[in-house]
Order: C-alpha cells, then sequence, then structure tokens
C-alpha cells in the first residue's frame, strides 16, 4: 500500500472580504501518495494556485486540515511552516526563479543551506542533484548561461537535493519549447517514480498528461475529476484479454 | 564558505551604480565624522599643552579660574603658605595674560598669550627649541616664540625686535610645534619680564607649579595647601586638564558644534545607506520570497541583509580610511590638525558597522514581511 505524503480534508478557503470576497477553494479533500505523479488541471480562476499555495504550507486555509506525513499543519506558526517546508516540500516554479547571481551549483545547495547543512557534505548532494537532472558540467555556470530548459532543471535539482516527501511545480513546462518541456517532464516523471515522494503538478498543459499516474480537475474551486489514466488503460487492456 | 555570505556579497557587488552610492554616503559620512572628532581629539589636547608640559603635581589657581588661559590674579602669599606644608619642594610662579605685540616695521597690534615662569626653575619654560636657547631668556625683554608665527610676528630670526604692550622685546629663542589653538600666539618670557609687560608687582602671579617630595602624601598635602587658600584652589594635573577642556569645548560651544555636525553626518550617512539598502531589498524581492518558500527562516534572510550592510561598510570604511590617512598628513602642520589615534581608527570602525546595520533596518522590515506566495506572481 503507498504511503500519504500530504492529505487535506475539507480545504476552504476564502480571499478577500465584503465586496471583493472570494471563496478560492470549497471543500477540498486530498490525498497524494508516495511514488505518484498528479497532475492539477483547471481554467484560470478555478483555485489552483490557492490550492498549491495551501499545500506548500505558503498560505493558511480558512478551514479544514492539511497533514505532512502524519504531521498537521494547524496551528503553527510562519517559522514552523517554513521549517516545515525546508524538511518536507520541493517547489519548481513557472519562472524558475533561480538566484542570478549564483552558479547552478549553488543554487541548488541553497536548499540545503537553509536548513543549516554543512558546506563539503551539502555540495557533494548539490552536485548529485545536479547529476541526477544531467546537468553536472553546468554546475559552474550562472543561470543567465543557461536555457530555459536548463535552468528548469537545475530549478528541479534544488527542489530535489533535500530528499523531500512531496514536489510541488507550479507550470513547470509553460515557459519551455514542446521539446525542453518533454525532457523536463521526463525528469519529474522519473523522479515521482520513487515511492517516498510524491509530485503535484499545477498546470495548464495537456501535452503533459501522458506523464501523469492521476489527473484532477479543478472547477470554482471543488474538484470535479479524479482520473488514473494508467487504470483506465491497465483496465481496457485487461478486457481486450479476457475477451 | 556559507552561501548568505556568497548571496550578500554577490548581491552587493552585482548592482555596481547602487554599491558606488552606497559606499559614497558611508565614506562622506566617516570622512565627515572623522574631520570633526579628529578636530575634537586635536582641540581637546592643545587645549591642556601648557598644563601638560608644566608636569606639576598640583596647580594653585585663583578660585573659579576656567582654564589655563582665562585666569585672575592670586593674592601672592600662596607661594610661602604652600612652602610651609610639609612634603612641598617647590611652588613657581607662572605668569599668564593677553597682550599686545607690534611688528618690528610697525603696523597694526596683535593680540599674544605671555607666558612667564623663572628661567632657573623647572616651571613652564618653552620646549623644543630649535633656534637660540631658553637659557637667553634671562636677559631682560628677551621672548621666545615659535617658528611657525615668524611671520605673523613679523620676526624672521633669533635677535629679532618688536614691541610687547609698548616696550621693547627682542626673540633669543625659537620653538617648533608649540601652536596656539585660537589664532593668538604663544609668547614664553622669564617670570619678571612677563610681570614688567604686563603691569603686574613683583609678587603677583596667576598660578604657582607645586612640586611635592617622592614620599610625601599627595592628598594630605593637597588638603593642607588648601586649608588656608580660601581664594585659591589645589588642583591636580588631571583636574587642570578636566577643567580647561570642559571650558573651551563646551562652556564656548566649539566641543559641541563639532559633535554635533559628527552626529549629523552619521545621520546623513545612514539615511544614505538605509536608502540603498531598501531599494536593493526591493529589487530582489523575488528572489527573498523563494529563499522564504524553499524554507528559509526570517533569522538566515536577515543575515543576508546584514551581511550586505556590513560589506557595505568594510568596503566603505576602508575608502575612508585612506582618506582620513591623507587628511592626517595634509594637516599635519595647521593650526588646528585632524588627529587620529589607533582608538578613534577603531571607534569609527564600530561606528560604520553599526551605521550600517541600522540603516539595514529598513531593508530587514521588508524583507523578513515578504508574503512566499509572491513566487506564484507571474
Amino acid at each position: 500500500m503507498k504511503e500519504i505524503m500530504i492529505e487535506a480534508t475539507n480545504i476552504v478557503k476564502v480571499l478577500g472580504e465584503g465586496a471583493g470576497r472570494v471563496d478560492a477553494l470549497k471543500g477540498i479533500n486530498l490525498a497524494l501518495a508516495g511514488g505518484e505523479l498528479t497532475l492539477l488541471m483547471g481554467p484560470s480562476g478555478s483555485g489552483k494556485t490557492t490550492l498549491l499555495s495551501i499545500l506548500g504550507c505558503m498560505l493558511t486555509p480558512t478551514a479544514g486540515s492539511i497533514q505532512i506525513r502524519g504531521r498537521a499543519t494547524t496551528g503553527l506558526g510562519s517559522e514552523q511552516l517554513a521549517r516545515l517546508r525546508r524538511e518536507n516540500i520541493g517547489f519548481v516554479f513557472q519562472s524558475y526563479h533561480l538566484f542570478p547571481t549564483l552558479t547552478a551549483a549553488e543554487n541548488v545547495r541553497l536548499a540545503l543551506d537553509v536548513r543549516g547543512e554543512p558546506s563539503p557534505a551539502a555540495s557533494r548532494k548539490a552536485e548529485a542533484a545536479l547529476a541526477t537532472v544531467g546537468l553536472a558540467h553546468k554546475a559552474k555556470s550562472f543561470p543567465r548561461e543557461l536555457s530555459g530548459g536548463e535552468q528548469q532543471r537545475v530549478a528541479i535539482a534544488r527542489a530535489i537535493v533535500g530528499d523531500p516527501s512531496l514536489v510541488l511545480a507550479d507550470e513547470p513546462t509553460a515557459a519551455l519549447d514542446s521539446e525542453s518541456g518533454h525532457t523536463v517532464m521526463t525528469l519529474l516523471a522519473n523522479i515521482a517514480k520513487d515511492p517516498k515522494r510524491a509530485l503535484f503538478i499545477v498546470t495548464h498543459d495537456p501535452r503533459i498528461m501522458p506523464f501523469a499516474d492521476r489527473v484532477l480537475r479543478i472547477e470554482d474551486g471543488r474538484i470535479a475529476g479524479d482520473q488514473r489514466p494508467g487504470e483506465r488503460k491497465r483496465g481496457a487492456r485487461a478486457l481486450k484479454l479476457a475477451s | 564558505m556559507t552561501l548568505f555570505l556568497t548571496l550578500a556579497s554577490r548581491n552587493l557587488f552585482h548592482d555596481r551604480v547602487r554599491l558606488i552610492a552606497t559606499v559614497v554616503g558611508i565614506v562622506f559620512s566617516i570622512v565627515l565624522v572623522t574631520v570633526q572628532l579628529g578636530v575634537f581629539l586635536s582641540f581637546q589636547d592643545m587645549v591642556t599643552t601648557m598644563i601638560d608640559h608644566a608636569q606639576a603635581d598640583f596647580w594653585i589657581v585663583p578660585a573659579e579660574t576656567k582654564s589655563f588661559e582665562d585666569s585672575s590674579l592670586l593674592a601672592g602669599r600662596e607661594r610661602l603658605h604652600a612652602l610651609s606644608v610639609d612634603g612641598v619642594t617647590e611652588a613657581i610662579p607662572v605668569v599668564v595674560g593677553y597682550t599686545s605685540w607690534r611688528k618690528p616695521n610697525g603696523g597694526a597690534s596683535k593680540s599674544v598669550l605671555l607666558v612667564g615662569a623663572p628661567i632657573t626653575a623647572d616651571g613652564l619654560y618653552p620646549w623644543d627649541v630649535v633656534e637660540g636657547s631658553r637659557d637667553n631668556l634671562s636677559v631682560p625683554d628677551s621672548v621666545a616664540i615659535d617658528r611657525s608665527y615668524a611671520t605673523q610676528l613679523g620676526v624672521a630670526h633669533i635677535g629679532g625686535k618688536a614691541e610687547i604692550n609698548n616696550q621693547k622685546a627682542r626673540v633669543v629663542a625659537m620653538t617648533r610645534g608649540i601652536r596656539s589653538f585660537t589664532t593668538t600666539p604663544h609668547v614664553f618670557t622669564s617670570l619678571d619680564t612677563a610681570r614688567a609687560y604686563l603691569g603686574l608687582p613683583a609678587n603677583k602671579a596667576n598660578y604657582y607649579v607645586v612640586r611635592i617630595a617622592a614620599n610625601a602624601n599627595a592628598a594630605l598635602v593637597r588638603s593642607r595647601i588648601a586649608a588656608s587658600l580660601p581664594d585659591a584652589e589645589v588642583l591636580t594635573s588631571q583636574e587642570f586638564r578636566k577643567r580647561s577642556r570642559l571650558f573651551w569645548l563646551f562652556d564656548t560651544g566649539a566641543g559641541a558644534g563639532l559633535l554635533g555636525s559628527a552626529i549629523l553626518a552619521v545621520i546623513v550617512g545612514t539615511i544614505i545607506v538605509a536608502q540603498t539598502l531598501y531599494s536593493s531589498a526591493k529589487d530582489h524581492l523575488k528572489e527573498f520570497a523563494t529563499l522564504r518558500a524553499i524554507g528559509s527562516s526570517r533569522t538566515y534572510i536577515l543575515k543576508v541583509i546584514l551581511a550586505q550592510a556590513l560589506l557595505s561598510a568594510v568596503v566603505g570604511f576602508s575608502m575612508a580610511a585612506a582618506i582620513d590617512l591623507a587628511l592626517v598628513k595634509a594637516t599635519a602642520d595647521a593650526a588646528l590638525p585632524v588627529v587620529m589615534t589607533p582608538g578613534l581608527t577603531l571607534g569609527l570602525f564600530a561606528l560604520t558597522l553599526a551605521m550600517c546595520a541600522v540603516a539595514a533596518v529598513s531593508a530587514i522590515r521588508v524583507v523578513t514581511r515578504i508574503d512566499p506566495v509572491l513566487v506564484f506572481a507571474q
């Protein structure tokens, strides 16, 4: 049985107040298991980024609870949430958010530095993470010397270097051409094979659906669909063999 | 090396225009503070130069004397009284007074401060004599002046003549480095000549330089001298220095003005550095939001900003120190030279660090309150 890495129960999020009040999330229930790549798709304004922010412990829900590997986040202060993030969650952003004055290796090492990991060990881990994304040879390059796809791979290395149980990605292929997008998704799909890690990707991009183990659809702050394309394929194959 | 230092230094040196603005702010501020405090220290030393060179155990001074230069006359019986106290070995009279000096070729007279003491006793005599001899002052109407005032007093070499208070004077010795902190030069002479120039009776003096035996009980001697001198005070050299400094530095407002300018320079420097650090923090908001998103603590971000501020301080101070050294050299022979002591240098470095740390507060407020959700904004 797969381990549940994060569980959201009846998440409600209200943004603004008075005439500007928006019910962004209206009771989301969700559990993400290790070894799975889950896509969250939906139209603009449906609540994707709000849900991602709440799962990433950057935004506090108005109601409901989050548990990361069994640990509840309710009532935690901003410093405790920051600690939870650095120890359990890796992030991949649409516009990479690399530090322009740091090299690729330093950008990756930063995720360990904020944890207080000693420099030599952190450097070795950063090199290994860059090797995982195929950029060991670009360790000393600055972001401006890398292509968009390479920058996103450095961002992925930064997200996984701390061995998090959850990787959250916001439109990781939106700024990339199709070839780079395919490379990045192949990489993320490989990372998602680790049973101790769940991958959750918010996207508009239908080209990446084949990489997903599970696809969630969100509409108007509610989960409107939850599909497992692989199971459907396996089910169809089983039916065909039986007949 | 931990990455917060790398990040701070790269952020700092990446934006050269902003770095230049920060460094200029620090240099401007610190050089200005150095000049003010350097002149303050110099002034503080110069106002006590006569007291320092007399090497007295005690000074008998008229009651309520405020400074060495500003004194009334003692009654005249103080010397004998002091010498009658067990333990006192010397009580040397010193006469001090402002009078007029007329150049040998005529023209307008100039004010000078006349200092007279017995030539045979080591009371208060001209030091660092570079031309002529101190012993020559025993001849009536003989005086010693500092070489730096030669042009001002119209006497180029020893042997030169002038008039003091309409009486003849002949320069028999020249010193080096006895500068006045005002525009009024010091003129040394013997006790009798000084009395004659100032029109004082033979038993009058402004001060007595008292020296005591090595084995004497200083506190006891002091109290016995003071006991029967109701119109005079008995001060240690340290007390007399302190009193003179307080008068010249604070009663006249000169020191307060220098310190006020120094404080203003620190405030202006802090504002300039704060402004550049604040705008730098605003420009790097997304990076700080990313740091927060990947789980950095507020302390880590605080360290980045503080390291940036302190690195600016080190760069700015190094440049300011180089300019300060040039200023010290350039003003070495001025009436009020800029003085740099190891203590002042260390103090200024600490002040620069503190100034930049305080300047970082506004930047710190911005970045530590940052919402990590900002990373999702495009």
